[in-house]
C-alpha cells in the first residue's frame, strides 16, 4: 500500500447540551491505508456516527487533528471543506438520501455539477457510474419508482461518480431486505478489488466481516487496536 | 456549479414545490395587480377630470363680474356685480386691442319658466353670440345655432340643450316647435349635443337665444353680462390674452394703476391644477394601499421561503455533503425566490391590465394603465422576491451540513 489516506491523532469530540457535557469521541488514533476495506462496529450512542461524520469532515472534531490525503482538514475554510468533501470523499447513507425530484441520472450527476463539470462530460460520467453499479437500464427513473437495493445502487454511484479517494458509508444496508444487503456487499467487495479505500459504518457483524479490518468503538474509545488482518 | 445548473436547480424545486410555489406567486400576483389596478383608477379619474375641464372649451378664459358695494357698504361678493357689458364683449373681439384672442363669447340672463303646449321647465336662458357654440367647445345634434342675423335681428329663435330638448318635448324632435319664456315666443332651431360624462348636468340643461334677443325681450333692455368666454388662439398664447384682456377691460372700465379691477379672469389652468393636485393625492393614497398590500405579499413570501427552507433541511444538507458551497446553497435560494417574485410579477401585471380592460365594462369609472407603473410593480415583485428571500438563503446556507442531515 502506497500510505495512508487519512490519520487521526488523539481525535476527541465533545457536546455540551445543556448542563450536561459529552465526550462523544475520546482520543482516537487511527491510519486508514489507500485500498483498505474497514469496517467500524460499535452499538448505538457509541460514537462511531460522529467519527463516520468527522472522517467525511461533516463535522469538526473538538480536539487533535484529522489529515486527509495529507491535508489538515482543521484548518480549512467553509468553501474548502465544501471541495475536499467534493473531490475527496464519497457519501452512502442509510436513508440513501437521494433527492425525490431528480432522475437516477440527474442525482448522480449532482456532485459533478458542484465540482463544475461541464454538462456533456458530467453526463458520460454519470452514465459510466451508473452502468458500473448495474442501473444501466434504469438512468431516467426517479427514486421512488426504484426499489431499496436499487435506490442504494443509485447512491453507490453518486458516491463513485467523482472518483473519490475515500468512499464512506454509514450503514448502507440498514434499510435494506437481505438480499439488497448481500448486492450491495457485492458491489462494495468489487470496488475494493479495484483498489477502492472504503469507511464502512455497521452494527451488524455479518456486514463487518465482508471487510479487511474491523475497528470496535465503544463508549468514544477504539477497543480493537488498529492492526491489519 | 455555473448559473445555468444553479437556474436549473431552481426551477426544479420550484416545479417539484407546486402548490407551495402556486401559493407565493398567488400572494405577490394579488398585491402587483392591485398596484396596477389602484394607479390605474388614479390615472383614469385625473384623465377623467382633464377631458372635463377641456370639454368646457379649450383655451378658455373666463371673465366674470366682480363684487357690488351698496350704499351701506354691503358687499355681495363675487360676480353680483353688472359691470361688464356687451361692450367689453365687443372691445375684446377686436383684433386691435386683442390680437391673441380668437373668438369672444359673452352671456347674460338666468334661470327662466319655459312653457311648451302644456308642458313647462324652469332653465337657464342664456343670451349669446353665435362664437359661444366654437369658444364652449360644443356642437349641435339637430337644427342650427345662432346666426349673426338672428343677432341682428333679434329672432325670437332658440336653442336647447339636450336635456331641456327632451324635458319639454320628451323623444319628438324640438326643431321647429315653440317655446314660450317671459312672455315671448321662440322657435327653436337647433339642439345641443351633450357634453358627455360631465358631472355639471347644467351644461346639459339650457337654452340660448341671442343676446340681443335676451336683452330686449328677457332682461328688460339691460346691457350687462354675467359671463364673458375669451377663447384664445392657441394655448400658448394663453397668457398673452390674459394680459390683453385684463389691459383691454381694465381701459374700457377706466381704471387705473392700484385701482380694484370690477372684474375677475380665471384659466381653465387654474382649475385643472386644482383638480390634478385632487387626484394626485388620491393616487397616492391609493398607491400607498396597493404598496401595504405588496409588503404583506412580500412577507407572505419570506414566510413560505422559511418553510420551504426547514422543510428541506435534509436536502440542504445532502448537498453540502456532496459539495455545495454556502455561496451555492444561498444563490439556489435567492433564485427560487426570484423566480417566484417574477412569475407572481409578470402574471400579476397581465391580471391587473386585464382588469383595466375589463373593469370599466362594469362599473362607471375608467381605468388608464401607466406603463412605468407596471415596470415599477413587475421590478418591485421580484425585489421583494430576492428581498424577502435573502434571509432565509442566508439561514439555508449557513446550516452546518451535519445538523442538517440528521434533522428529519
Amino acid at each position: 500500500m502506497t500510505g495512508a489516506v487519512l490519520r487521526l491523532d488523539e481525535v476527541g469530540k465533545s457536546y455540551q447540551t445543556g448542563t450536561l457535557h459529552v465526550d462523544a469521541l475520546r482520543g482516537i488514533d487511527l491510519a486508514i491505508d489507500e485500498g483498505e476495506y474497514v469496517a467500524i462496529m460499535g452499538p448505538s450512542g457509541s460514537g462511531k456516527s460522529t467519527l463516520m461524520h468527522i472522517l467525511g469532515c461533516l463535522d469538526t472534531p473538538t480536539s487533535g487533528s484529522y489529515r486527509l490525503v495529507g491535508v489538515d482538514v482543521g484548518e480549512l475554510s467553509e468553501d474548502e471543506l465544501a471541495q475536499v468533501r467534493n473531490r475527496l470523499i464519497g457519501f452512502v447513507f442509510q436513508q440513501f438520501n437521494l433527492l425525490a425530484h431528480l432522475t437516477a441520472l440527474r442525482n448522480v450527476e449532482l456532485p459533478l455539477a458542484y465540482a463544475g463539470v461541464p454538462g456533456e462530460q458530467r453526463r458520460r460520467r454519470a452514465l459510466a457510474a451508473l452502468d458500473r453499479v448495474g442501473l444501466a437500464d434504469r438512468v431516467d427513473h426517479r427514486p421512488r419508482e426504484l426499489s431499496g437495493g436499487q435506490q442504494q445502487r443509485v447512491a453507490i454511484a453518486r458516491a463513485l461518480v467523482t472518483d473519490p479517494a475515500l468512499i464512506l458509508a454509514d450503514e448502507p444496508t440498514g434499510n435494506l431486505d437481505s438480499r439488497s444487503t448481500r448486492d450491495v456487499l457485492a458491489l462494495f467487495d468489487e470496488l475494493h478489488d479495484q483498489g477502492r479505500t472504503i469507511v464502512l459504518i455497521t452494527h451488524e457483524e455479518e456486514v463487518a466481516a465482508e471487510a479487511q479490518r474491523v475497528l470496535r468503538i465503544h463508549d468514544g474509545e477504539l477497543r480493537t487496536p488498529a492492526v491489519s488482518r | 456549479m455555473n448559473w445555468t445548473d444553479t437556474l436549473r436547480t431552481g426551477w426544479e424545486a420550484v416545479r417539484t414545490h407546486r402548490l407551495r410555489s402556486l401559493l407565493t406567486v398567488v400572494g405577490i400576483l394579488i398585491g402587483i395587480a392591485s398596484v396596477i389596478l389602484t394607479i390605474g383608477f388614479g390615472q383614469g379619474a385625473q384623465a377623467e377630470v382633464r377631458a372635463q375641464i377641456s370639454a368646457l372649451g379649450s383655451n378658455l378664459l373666463i371673465v366674470t363680474p366682480g363684487s357690488t358695494t351698496d350704499a351701506s357698504g354691503l358687499r355681495g361678493g363675487s360676480g353680483s356685480a353688472t359691470t361688464l357689458t356687451m361692450d367689453d364683449a365687443e372691445v375684446l373681439a377686436s383684433e386691435v386691442v386683442a390680437p391673441d384672442v380668437a373668438a369672444v363669447a359673452p352671456v347674460s340672463g338666468g334661470p327662466q319658466s319655459l312653457t311648451s303646449g302644456g308642458t313647462n321647465w324652469t332653465a337657464t336662458v342664456n343670451g349669446t353670440t353665435p362664437s359661444w357654440l366654437d369658444v364652449r367647445n360644443r356642437s349641435l345634434s339637430s337644427g342650427r345655432f345662432l346666426t349673426h342675423q338672428d343677432l341682428e335681428n333679434e329672432a325670437a329663435v332658440m336653442v336647447l340643450g339636450p336635456d331641456t330638448a327632451s324635458e319639454l318635448f320628451g323623444p319628438l324632435d324640438a326643431v321647429g316647435q315653440t317655446v314660450m319664456a317671459g312672455g315671448a315666443a321662440f322657435t327653436v332651431v337647433g339642439v345641443l349635443d351633450s357634453v358627455g360624462s360631465s358631472s355639471s348636468a347644467d351644461e346639459d340643461d339650457l337654452a340660448l337665444v341671442p343676446a340681443s334677443t335676451a336683452s330686449s325681450r328677457l332682461s328688460g333692455g339691460s346691457a350687462s353680462v354675467s359671463t364673458i368666454y375669451v377663447e384664445a388662439s392657441s394655448s400658448d398664447r394663453l397668457s398673452a390674452a390674459y394680459q390683453e384682456v385684463d389691459a383691454a377691460l381694465a381701459t374700457a372700465h377706466g381704471l387705473t394703476a392700484g385701482d380694484e379691477p370690477d372684474y375677475t379672469i380665471s384659466t381653465q389652468e387654474s382649475l385643472l391644477e386644482t383638480a390634478t393636485e385632487t387626484d394626485r393625492t388620491l393616487t397616492v393614497l391609493l398607491a400607498g394601499i396597493a404598496g401595504i398590500s405588496l409588503v404583506v405579499g412580500g412577507i407572505g413570501v419570506m414566510n413560505i421561503m422559511l418553510v420551504s427552507v426547514t422543510e428541506r433541511i435534509r436536502e440542504i444538507g445532502l448537498r453540502k455533503a456532496l459539495g455545495a458551497t454556502p455561496t451555492v446553497i444561498r444563490r439556489q435560494f435567492l433564485l427560487e425566490a426570484s423566480v417566484l417574485g417574477l412569475a407572481g410579477g409578470l402574471l400579476g401585471a397581465g391580471l391587473g391590465v386585464l382588469g383595466a380592460e375589463l373593469l370599466p365594462r362594469f362599473i362607471d369609472q375608467p381605468v388608464e394603465i401607466s406603463i412605468p407603473a407596471t415596470a415599477g410593480a413587475v421590478a418591485m415583485a421580484l425585489a421583494v422576491g430576492v428581498g424577502f428571500g435573502v434571509y432565509p438563503a442566508g439561514r439555508a446556507a449557513r446550516l452546518a451540513p451535519i445538523d442538517a442531515l440528521r434533522s428529519e
